[in-house]
Formats: C-alpha cells, sequence, structure tokens
C-alpha cells in the first residue's frame, strides 16, 4: 500500500540535523511587522523556532532549502516564492529545494491561500531574507580571503573575488557566515539587475505531479485507516427517520453512524461505500426555508423592488440627476448559483484519539481546520495538527472547514482512524456555492451622452455586501448611490474564486456597453472619459489606481486593434480587483455563416510579473474559467436540492471551447499584486459585448446558452 | 466476491474484490495505485485514464470483472524513469496547475499518439476534448500533445 510521504516537520528537524555548521537565516515571511531578519546557528534555530516564521538554510553542499507555509493549490506559489528569495540571493536555481510546511499558527501569521494576497503580502520580506542570507555570506569570504567586501561579486551561488582570483561556492562560508550577525539594513537589488525573476521557471513539483506520485489529500493512506462517504441533508431540511439495515449490508461496510442531520457509512474501501449510500433509507422533513430557484428569482424582484437596501456610498444628489436627465438607461442582470467543483472533490483524514487530533488533506485555511475540530472535541487547539496536502484545485473551496468537521465527527465516532472522501454528486449537491444574485443598474445622461448620474443595487443571497462601492466608475461620476440587500439562504454559499466581482464585473461591463450605445460613443472613448474625470477631479473616494486603468485601456486597444476591422466585431471589458487591472477584448468573426469567437486579448498590470510562466497560467486559466462559467454553467435548485448533480449536467468547459488568448503584461513598476483571481472578472463583459456587437443580442443574465435571446445564435468557437 | 488475477504495468497483482468494483477503485484502494484520479465516476472528466491493452479507458466505469486479461497501464507504469515523450512534453511545456488532471491527460494524449503518431491540430482537439482540466491548462495541454508528436 502506499502512504504519501510525510516530510513535513521530521524532514525539516533532519536538515536542521544534518546540516550542522550550515547557515540559517530566520525571516517573518508575511508579518505585519517590518520585515526582521536574523543569521542563526543551528541550536538557535531550534531553541527559536517560535520566532520566525519562514527558513531559509544553505548547508555546506551548497544546498539551499526553503521552507514555505502557503498551500499551494495550483497558484504557482511554491515555484514563485523561493524565485524571490534565490533572485537577492544570487543561488543556483538548481540547488535551490522548497518544502510545503505543516500549519504552525506561531509561526505564520498568513497560513492561507485565498484573495490573490500572497505574493503582495510577502514580497518585501522574501527579498530581505535573500539579500541578508547573501551580505553574510559575502562578509565570510570577505573575512576568509581577507579582501573587501565591496570588491566581492556573486552569481549563480559562486562568490568571486577577481583581484586575488579567488572562488568559491556558497557551502564553503556557511560556517563562518553563520557567525555573524544581520545588518541592520540589506540593500535589495535594482529591479533591471534581476535574473531569476521574470524568467520562465518551471512548476517545481512537477516531476511527482507527470508520474503520479501521491501528493493529493484523496491519495493519502494509512494502514488501518477506514474510508467514509456521508448523505448530507437537503438544504432546509433536516433526518425524520433512517434505515440503514440494507446499507450495513453491503460486504465492506463496517459501520453507519449519524451526526447532525449527517449520515456517515463507513468501510474499509471506497467502492461499498458509494453502493451502500444510494441504499440508506432516510426521509426528511422541513426545517426552516426548503428553497428551489423559481423561489429566488421571484425573491430577487420583489426586494429589488421593495427591500431595504444598505447605502453603501452617495454621491452627490442623485434623484436630481435623474430628473434632469436627457436619457436614462435601465438594465438588471442575474446569475446562478455555481458549485466550485475543484478536480480533486473534498477530503479528509482524522484521527482522534483522547484529547489529541491528528488532521491531514487539503485546506486552504489550516487554521480553521484546527480551530472547527477544537470546538467540535472540547480540546485544546495545540492538541491537533493539521498536515496540508498539494491540493486538486480550490477556487475557494476549501476555504471551508465542513469537510473537516466530518472526518473529526466519524473519526470520534467510530473511535478510529479515518479518511472522508465525497464524490462529486456530493460536492455538487452538499456544496458551499457561489451565491446567485442579481443587479439593477441606472444611468443619467445629459444632453451631450455625459454620465451625470449612477445607480447600482444588489440584491444576493448570505452575500454581505453585493457590490465594490469605491470601484470604478465611483469617482468618475458626479451622482452616484449603491445598495446592497441580502437574502439570508438556508443554501450554503461560501466564497468563490473572486467573491463578488466573479459576477458583478460581468453586469457591470456589459451596462457600461448598453450606456455606451445610448450616448453615442464607442466604449473605449466612453470609459478613456470617465477616466479622464476621476483623474483631474475625483468624486469622492477613489478604491482604484486611475492611471493603471487608463494604461490598460489603451494598451488593449492598440494590442486588440479595437475599432480596426469592420469585419470584427469586439467587445471591452476593463476591471481592478485583487489589487490588479486586466482588460480584455473578446473578437467574434463570421466564418462560414456562423459568428465564431476566435480570440480574447487580454492586457493585466499585476506589478511586477515574478514568473511568467505561473502568470500566464493565471491570466488563461482566469479567462477559461470566466468565460466557461459565463457560457456553459448552471446550478438550480429544487426543493433545496440541485438538480445538476454531475459533469453530464453540470457543464464545465472543454478543451474545444476555449478560443486563443493572447496575453500582456504591463510593467507599471509596481510591486507584484495578486493574479489568482483578477483575469477572471472582466472575461464574461467582453464576451457578452462582443456577442451584442455581432448579434444585436443583449444577454443579462448566466449562463449564456441558456438565455432565449441566445437560443438561435449558433456561436462557435475557433481558434486560428 | 472473486478473486481476481490482473496484469498491471507489467506485473500480475491478485486481488479479492467484489466483481462489480471499478478498476479505479481495485488501483486505488487495493493496489495503492493513486496516480489514477476519481473526479466525477460517470465517464465525463477523464482523470481516470488508463490504458487497457494500450487503449485510453476510464477506469471509474470499467468493472474489474471485464478486465481479464488486459494489459493494464496506469500513470505509475506509463514509463520506468517519468521520461515518456509525453511526460516530457508535458515538463517542456509546463502544462499543470492544480495538477490533479494531468495524469489522465497524458495518459489520454500517450494512447491517442500511439495511434496517430502525427496527428492534426484539430484530432488533438477531439481527443483531448474527453478530459476536463478545472484550472483550464487547455492551450497548454494542446501545445503539449504536439510537441509530443513532434519530438516522439
Ligand atoms: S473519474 Fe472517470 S471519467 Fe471522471
Ligand atoms: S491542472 Fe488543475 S484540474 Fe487540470
Amino acid at each position: 500500500m502506499s502512504t504519501i510521504t510525510r516530510e513535513g516537520r521530521r524532514d525539516f528537524l533532519k536538515i536542521v540535523g544534518t546540516t550542522a555548521g550550515g547557515l540559517f537565516i530566520g525571516f517573518n515571511w508575511s508579518s505585519c511587522d517590518s520585515p526582521k531578519v536574523e543569521v542563526l546557528s543551528t541550536e538557535e534555530v531550534l531553541a527559536q523556532v517560535k520566532n520566525f516564521n519562514a527558513y531559509l538554510s544553505i548547508a555546506p553542499s551548497g544546498d539551499v532549502v526553503i521552507y514555505s507555509p502557503n498551500p499551494e493549490l495550483g497558484q504557482n506559489i511554491k515555484t514563485s516564492f523561493p524565485m524571490v528569495v534565490a533572485e537577492e540571493l544570487d543561488a543556483d536555481w538548481s540547488k535551490v529545494r522548497v518544502i510545503q510546511a505543516n500549519l504552525d499558527t506561531e509561526k505564520y501569521d498568513r497560513q492561507l491561500t485565498g484573495g490573490s494576497g500572497a505574493m503582495p503580502h510577502s514580497w518585501e520580506r522574501l527579498r530581505k531574507a535573500g539579500a541578508t542570507a547573501k551580505y553574510v555570506l559575502v562578509a565570510a569570504a570577505a573575512q576568509t580571503w581577507n579582501v573587501p567586501a565591496e570588491e566581492i561579486t556573486v552569481e549563480s551561488g559562486v562568490i568571486s573575488h577577481k583581484g586575488s582570483n579567488k572562488t568559491g561556492h556558497f557551502g564553503e562560508f556557511v560556517e563562518i557566515a553563520s557567525t555573524l550577525s544581520a545588518p541592520e539594513e540589506v540593500t535589495l537589488k535594482d529591479k533591471k539587475d534581476f535574473k531569476i525573476i521574470g524568467t520562465p521557471v518551471k512548476n517545481v513539483d512537477a516531476k511527482e505531479i507527470y508520474t503520479g506520485k501521491p501528493m493529493y489529500g484523496l491519495d493519502f493512506y494509512r494502514e488501518g485507516m477506514k474510508h467514509a462517504m456521508i448523505q448530507r441533508a437537503p438544504f432546509g431540511m433536516k433526518i425524520k427517520s433512517m434505515d440503514d439495515g440494507a446499507a450495513r449490508g453491503v460486504s465492506g461496510v463496517t459501520d453507519v453512524v449519524t451526526f447532525g442531520n449527517s449520515v456517515a457509512v463507513v468501510g474499509t474501501s471506497t467502492w461499498p461505500l458509494m453502493k451502500a449510500k444510494k441504499l440508506l433509507r432516510i426521509e426528511y422533513e422541513a426545517d426552516g426555508n426548503v428553497e428551489s430557484t423559481a423561489d429566488h428569482d421571484r425573491i430577487f424582484k420583489d426586494l429589488l423592488e421593495n427591500g431595504k437596501a444598505d447605502v453603501r456610498r452617495k454621491d452627490g444628489n442623485v434623484d436630481q440627476a435623474f430628473k434632469t436627465a436627457a436619457k436614462v438607461v435601465e438594465a438588471e442582470y442575474q446569475c446562478p448559483f455555481l458549485a466550485h467543483s475543484p478536480m480533486e472533490p473534498e477530503n479528509f483524514f482524522a484521527h482522534v484519539q483522547g484529547d489529541r487530533c491528528e488532521l491531514i488533506g487539503p485546506t486552504q485555511t489550516p487554521d480553521r481546520a484546527r480551530q472547527t475540530a477544537a470546538q467540535i472535541l472540547g480540546i485544546p487547539p495545540e492538541n491537533i495538527t493539521v498536515e496540508i496536502t498539494r491540493l486538486g484545485g480550490g477556487f475557494g473551496r476549501r476555504l471551508r472547514a465542513d469537510y473537516v468537521e466530518e472526518a473529526v465527527e466519524v473519526s470520534r465516532a467510530i473511535n478510529g482512524p479515518v479518511k472522508i472522501v465525497w464524490s462529486r454528486e456530493d460536492e455538487l449537491t452538499g456544496g458551499a456555492y457561489r451565491p446567485a444574485v442579481r443587479y439593477k443598474f441606472s444611468a443619467a445622461l445629459d444632453d451631450a451622452g455625459n454620465i451625470i448620474g449612477y445607480k447600482l443595487k444588489g440584491v444576493g443571497m448570505n452575500a454581505g455586501n453585493t457590490t465594490r462601492e469605491n470601484n470604478f466608475p465611483s469617482g468618475a461620476v458626479e451622482n452616484v448611490l449603491i445598495e446592497s440587500i441580502s437574502y439570508d439562504s438556508s443554501i450554503t454559499t461560501n466564497a468563490w474564486r473572486a467573491p463578488i466581482t466573479n459576477f458583478l464585473a460581468y453586469a457591470e461591463q456589459s451596462f457600461l456597453d448598453e450606456v455606451a450605445l445610448a450616448a453615442g460613443k464607442d466604449p473605449v472613448q466612453l470609459r478613456l472619459e470617465l477616466y479622464e474625470r476621476a483623474k483631474n477631479n475625483p468624486v469622492g473616494e477613489l478604491g482604484y489606481n486611475v492611471n493603471r486603468m487608463i494604461a490598460v485601456t489603451k494598451e488593449v486597444a492598440e494590442k486588440s486593434n479595437w475599432g480596426k476591422n469592420p469585419n470584427v466585431k469586439q467587445g471591452l471589458s476593463v476591471y481592478f480587483s485583487h489589487r490588479s487591472y486586466v482588460a480584455q477584448v473578446a473578437d467574434i468573426e463570421m466564418d462560414a455563416g456562423s459568428p465564431t469567437l476566435k480570440r480574447i486579448t487580454a492586457v493585466t498590470d499585476c506589478g511586477m510579473v515574478v514568473n511568467p510562466t505561473g502568470a500566464n497560467h493565471q491570466v488563461r486559466g482566469g479567462i477559461v474559467d470566466g468565460m466557461g462559467h459565463a457560457m456553459y454553467t448552471n446550478l438550480t435548485f429544487e426543493n433545496g436540492v440541485p438538480k445538476q448533480k454531475n459533469y453530464d449536467s453540470y457543464r464545465l468547459i472543454r478543451l474545444k471551447e476555449v478560443p486563443e488568448i493572447n496575453t500582456h503584461f504591463l510593467d507599471s513598476g509596481f510591486d507584484p499584486t495578486g493574479l489568482g483571481e483578477p483575469a477572471l472578472p472582466p472575461t464574461g463583459g467582453a464576451i457578452a459585448n462582443a456577442i451584442f456587437a455581432a448579434t444585436g443580442r443583449r444577454l443579462r443574465s448566466q449562463p449564456f446558452i441558456e438565455q432565449k435571446e441566445f437560443s438561435d445564435i449558433k456561436l462557435e468557437i475557433k481558434r486560428t | 466476491m472473486a478473486t481476481l488475477n490482473l496484469k498491471i504495468n507489467g506485473k500480475t497483482h491478485t486481488v479479492d474484490v467484489e466483481d462489480d468494483t471499478p478498476l479505479l477503485w481495485v488501483l486505488r484502494d487495493h493496489l495503492g495505485l493513486v496516480g489514477t484520479k476519481y473526479s466525477c465516476g460517470i465517464a465525463q472528466c477523464g482523470a481516470c485514464t488508463v490504458h487497457l491493452n494500450g487503449n485510453a479507458t476510464f477506469s471509474c466505469v470499467t468493472p474489474v470483472s471485464s478486465v481479464g486479461n488486459s494489459e493494464v497501464t496506469t500513470i505509475e507504469g506509463l514509463s520506468e524513469n517519468g521520461d515518456h515523450p509525453v511526460q516530457k512534453a508535458w515538463e517542456e511545456i509546463d502544462v499543470a496547475q492544480c495538477g490533479f488532471c494531468q495524469p489522465g491527460q497524458i495518459m489520454q494524449a500517450a494512447a491517442f499518439l500511439k495511434n496517430n503518431p502525427s496527428p492534426s491540430m484539430e484530432e488533438i482537439d477531439n481527443a483531448m476534448n474527453r478530459n476536463i482540466c478545472r484550472c483550464g491548462t487547455y492551450h497548454k495541454v494542446r501545445e503539449a500533445v504536439a510537441q509530443a508528436a513532434k519530438t516522439k
């Protein structure tokens, strides 16, 4: 039987042991204090392990090891973080190794993946750690050779002094370096001298992935553990009665346990559980709102008309503006629920033993997993260990700890180690979804087609604030009113890649297209005029940098040959989210009589690009994700149960459905900002606007293929 | 329960399982070959793709009792050192994001190229359309298959 490799902490301690005499740099990966870096001896590392949250060690062999705390789910952080350290260190990249750390809240203060925040958070700290290591290594070489440190150069892990013709690799100086103390200040490199940052460094886990090594939670196995699958109640219902006789009769099933409104079948392998789960006879009864999609549609419309709204932003006098308007444009946009559907279904291993608990599996928030378990078991969080496996996708789903909770409950009930696994049907029916939302936009135009008033009212399910009130076009319009209404649904909802903006951007960018049409303006021109206003004479607070908006918009117009070819029908969308700016243009051409989506051009300003391969991946992946869900995917409810239960009806985008995607990155001179999410929000708008340009049909709901406006449009997708 | 002898990656394995157990779960739960992934279980996504006598097959809907004497190849047995031309192309093009779908993509591509060593882009698209990648690595999948075809 295979056992997932469990390096983590033990391996770290091993490194400490085997590299006695090596150099250790402890640094605070992401704390809010100013970066603090210290050189430590082996003993000090062991003694002070709590004072620092990340380590860089250099062994006498010259091997560089970086201990990485953030969960890896495909955003490539395990590759891009060490690149930053290695850059300032001038290390030989082939000698750099990265180890995934376990949860340790005392050491890491932001050990989570979400919000595209890791790189912006850690950029300066990573650089300083690398630069400090280099500084002490150079000082050690200077001391050894008795030459001035200023005359020493470092390249690819080799230290040289030209005058005395001396060279040596890092490893030769680590012993002396570890006796020196860290400088107060280090000089960071000029960005133009970067050699590793900005180059397409390959995924550090590539070999393991492509040979099928056990790395994911789903692959975890330990001798003696049980497997479990769980039947959950429909939303808004509870168990009335249960008969598990037939399920228990399935060979391989060892137990059936109930907790809350969930029933777990437990056994020695997965397949018998899939069969047994279907044999459970459970009757449910209402326990709150039992909702269907038809109810949501009605509730949305009613709340938009009559609901009490929370005013998020108010500039000027909106009523007056609309009263004096020459023209008013109004439109409503709505999106459905969506599941996250990471390819690796939810799963987790738990072993509860008395007042201790061991947790292993895929999570974006290891600390939440631990806190949840502590609460259920009534034991101190320190008694719980969490080991993070590689994540087979997350998209926000693994920010929640519901499946960790289940693993803990089942382990406690059977008094032994267990791994719970969700089927795809479980993932789609028992999920925590991107909530449905409906927006109403209104714009007041004067005679010249200028926007003098702008209103947005959003109503969402468990969404809190459904708007981004300080985003564009706020700041560019004199009279603005932004309102939000939240409805409490019994359906569980959760952050989904680019929360709120994953749909708001599409709605807003489509609406601006409607406004441009009504104002008789070209969509690029309309935006540039608004930016000018926000730049020269801003109204109220601006949540975005206008110059960066202007730059990506102009660049995408140029790169996409905006408006130059009458045979190409184009749609523009520009959006700022998660600290980055992305502008996209979709191109539709007539091909053999059918409107054909040929390409999407994207211009991104995410500050400095650390790894072009990773950046390309995130932008193209975000666009494919945004396009797929805008075009094809729908999740509807009937009596608290989703109708789409697997990929045969819950339609995800496939290879033949993606057009050519051209990505461009603007070097704005800013430090790196987030990239896991920002490319997704603008895509739906770019495509919808191109469809309008090509066919005159305005799509105000998703998924497009299910809208009646779309029913007779035979949209082809082709790469040239 | 039935006792079956399975030929997997050039070795014979004996397993005691119910006849209707999908090959996928025999590989994963009984033999510890977890490179073959589960994602949908209904022949929709391709994460579970293995080779049966060289043909790409969804192991999630293949009852183990139907395997008989067929040669099963999983990602673990595709090459000795991870250097099958398709694996090399995947490394070269740096295809993966989260990576979970990639063993299935690689097995699909390897079987496809064996039967069609110099495919057109359209043929590549048709073959690889069977596999879902939630991270959206489709452009690179396509590029890597084309590259593997060239370097073979
Ligand atoms: S798991 Fe077999 S096709 Fe999806
Ligand atoms: S790389 Fe994540 S599902 Fe394909």
